[in-house]
């Protein structure tokens, strides 16, 4: 194929994200077939989009580091403390619950600080640093709730003081069954978004991942950026277990379990590349938007939910196909 | 597009289906059974566990479920959430209300997760049945029933078979200290006990840790040589309280049951080192719900008024011990 029928026909799609929002159009399509006018209702509308926010909440975060050139396996187990920190803040230390939500967020950024800075000061892999934060923040969510409380799921959010406003800012779903959280996950991408295209800190990032010896030779404190790419992955995690929190009025200390993978399975399939240097926030969230209609779908279409997780397999293959595909094309065509 | 064509075969299949049971329904003798067949075919029920269809214990809950569906002759499909996530478990009752089945089956581990989703269903006029844990909570979220074991009724079982074994002191076993279903059967243990003068005490072990369990247990019946009776509130402490009963040169001196099956309980019942198991009898949580929802649908009738239904608790002894453990075999058990 010559240069000039690639740009006619398949410049558009040679962006990172654009595979995936064709993939989202025809599962939306796929599942409106199958699942009939449910997946098209509204409540069959709001029960994906609900599905997909949190999780496309964490895979804003990981986007953004993913593209600075590292992983962050422990935003699961911060889903899972920061719901637990919520709790026990205020049920057993007897804090108001906007304090302990501003405590909360502190121990994210810490945890996101630690891991970041061991990475960096190591130059040890991101993925082994941050497995061993996975296992060592569950296991300490776990112990806490349990030496707290001889329990390890916890209610009753609902009688703290400054509940009410924390239900409309967190838990609330205001219209047609959406709830609060798909403004929060658009508003981060949005905000990310920004960062990654109209920012230096968007150029550092790349630079960060893509080429980090010439980065710093032009003056990018990579660590610096890395560091803070870390906390953020935190902070949105964070941000998750703090609605799941205020929306159940209670915490679980399993909470978050595999969330880790899903948020980079999110993020392979918006098309960014676990190299590092390229990808997109769109394309997260348009990986998290497939995410939650292939699982609230494939609920709603009376298939076995057994098959979710063969579907999200091969997803995660096909969207690694087609990603190596488009970037050779881009390769080819600049 | 697809859809709507699928939806005027579907309507179409439905036109001729009452033609043929016009045509074939002869005349007045039963009229109202081929239709109530042809109804029953287009019954879609979803069932939303916590359980893993891959965990032993719930894949005998959805044989009962199979079972029944093929028995009457309805859909039954079945999803859960393939971990303990009760986020994903409420997001995935969201999508079964908006499918509009028409009945529901949930199990209720965590109220608060689950509360709002299950309510929603009921509100939008789905039949909902409870099944296996959240009992407390079933009537108030709306269910129409609750199918599952009275942990109390089940604790209290196990203390008057223990009362009638002979024993006069005896251990309750818990792996799970702060689980309230696990407490409430040993108070039902205890309460029952107590008609019969003997004491009980608690002895806290670690779930995960056989070995700690094992010398746990023993280290007990060293301090306590009085105690004569233990009862264990799952297979993964008894197994490690009969260690240590073989270790002491005890079996059989100390009468010793458990709740639930496994492989080697059922085994140690036959060889008699184990006196009995408390069954929840699981695949009925399965099987009964159909039924239940089938029978409301139809004929607007509900048993007991609401009230729980217990499933359990059944007593496998060692004239049982055999038999249940063909029916192990066979996935009902």
């Amino acid at each position: 194929m010559s240069r000039r029928e690639a740009g006619i026909f398949t410049r558009p799609f040679l962006r990172p994200g654009a595979a995936a929002a064709v993939g989202a159009v025809l599962i939306w399509l796929l599942f409106a077939g199958a699942a009939g006018s449910a997946f098209r209702s509204m409540a069959g509308t709001a029960s994906y989009l609900n599905a997909a926010a949190p999780l496309g909440i964490l895979a804003v975060g990981v986007a953004l580091l993913m593209i600075g050139g590292e992983f962050d396996l422990s935003v699961g187990s911060i889903v899972g403390v920061s719901g637990m920190s919520v709790m026990l803040l205020t049920t057993e230390l007897g804090w108001s619950l906007w304090p302990a939500i501003a405590g909360t967020v502190v121990l994210c950024l810490l945890i996101g600080f630690l891991n970041g800075l061991t990475v960096v000061r190591t130059q040890l892999p991101s993925f082994i640093v941050t497995l061993a934060t996975l296992f060592m923040v569950r296991g300490l969510t776990i112990a806490a709730a349990r030496g707290f409380t001889r329990r390890t799921q916890l209610g009753g959010l609902d009688e703290v003081a400054g509940y009410e406003l924390a239900r409309a800012a967190f838990g609330s779903a205001p219209v047609a069954g959406l709830r609060i959280s798909i403004a929060w996950w658009l508003g981060c991408a949005a905000l990310a978004t920004w960062v990654l295209l109209r920012t230096p800190w968007g150029n550092w990032i790349l630079a960060a991942g893509g080429q980090p010896e010439a980065a710093r030779n032009v003056g990018v404190r990579v660590g610096r950026v890395k560091i803070g790419l870390f906390m953020t992955s935190a902070l949105c995690a964070c941000l998750v277990g703090i609605i799941q929190a205020v929306r159940f009025s209670g915490a679980d200390a399993l909470r978050g379990q595999l969330q880790e993978f899903y948020a980079i399975i999110a993020v392979v399939i918006g098309g960014t590349l676990l190299t590092g240097g390229y990808g997109t926030v769109i394309g997260a969230v348009f990986g998290a938007l497939i995410f939650g209609m292939v699982r609230q779908g494939i609920v709603m279409s009376g298939i076995d939910a057994d098959w979710f997780q063969v579907c999200l397999g091969a997803m995660l293959l096909l969207a690694v196909f087609v990603n190596r595909y488009v970037l050779l094309r881009a390769q080819r065509a600049s | 597009m697809l859809t709507k064509g699928n939806s005027q075969i579907a309507s179409l299949s439905r036109l001729v289906a009452a033609l043929v049971a016009t045509a074939c329904g002869a005349p007045a003798d039963r009229p109202g059974a081929s239709t109530s067949d042809s109804s029953r075919a287009d019954l879609r029920i979803v069932a939303v566990t916590h359980g893993v269809s891959a965990n032993p214990f719930w894949s005998v809950v959805i044989n009962g479920l199979d079972d029944a569906a093929r028995d009457l002759g309805v859909r039954v499909e079945y999803q859960a959430p393939n971990t303990f996530d009760m986020v994903a478990m409420s997001e995935m009752i969201d999508a079964a209300v908006a499918s509009r089945p028409d009945g529901l089956v949930v199990s209720i581990p965590d109220p608060a997760a689950l509360g709002a989703s299950i309510r929603a269903a009921v509100e939008v006029g789905i039949p909902v049945v409870t099944i296996n844990s959240g009992g407390d909570v079933s009537a108030s979220l709306g269910a129409l029933a609750h199918v599952g074991q009275a942990e109390y009724d089940a604790g209290f079982g196990g203390g008057e078979r223990l009362a009638q074994a002979g024993a006069r002191r005896v251990l309750c076993v818990n792996q799970e200290v702060g689980n309230a279903a696990l407490d409430t059967r040993c108070q039902g243990l205890t309460d029952a006990l107590a008609e019969h003068n003997v004491p009980v005490s608690v002895l806290a072990v670690e779930l995960a840790d056989p070995e700690d369990t094992r010398q746990r247990v023993a280290g007990a019946l060293l301090a306590d040589p009085t105690i004569d009776g233990i009862l264990t509130l799952g297979t993964t402490a008894a197994e490690p309280a009969l260690a240590a009963l073989r270790d002491l040169g005890r079996v059989g001196t100390v009468r010793l049951g458990t709740f639930d099956l496994s492989t080697e309980v059922l085994e140690s019942i036959r060889d008699g080192e184990i006196d009995f198991a408390i069954d929840q009898q699981q695949y009925l949580q399965g099987y009964l719900p159909v039924v239940l929802l089938v029978l409301f649908i139809e004929t607007g009738t509900v048993p007991g008024g609401g009230r729980a239904i217990p499933t359990g608790p059944g007593f496998v002894t060692i004239e049982t011990a055999q038999q249940v453990m063909d029916l192990t075999r066979r996935g009902v058990r």
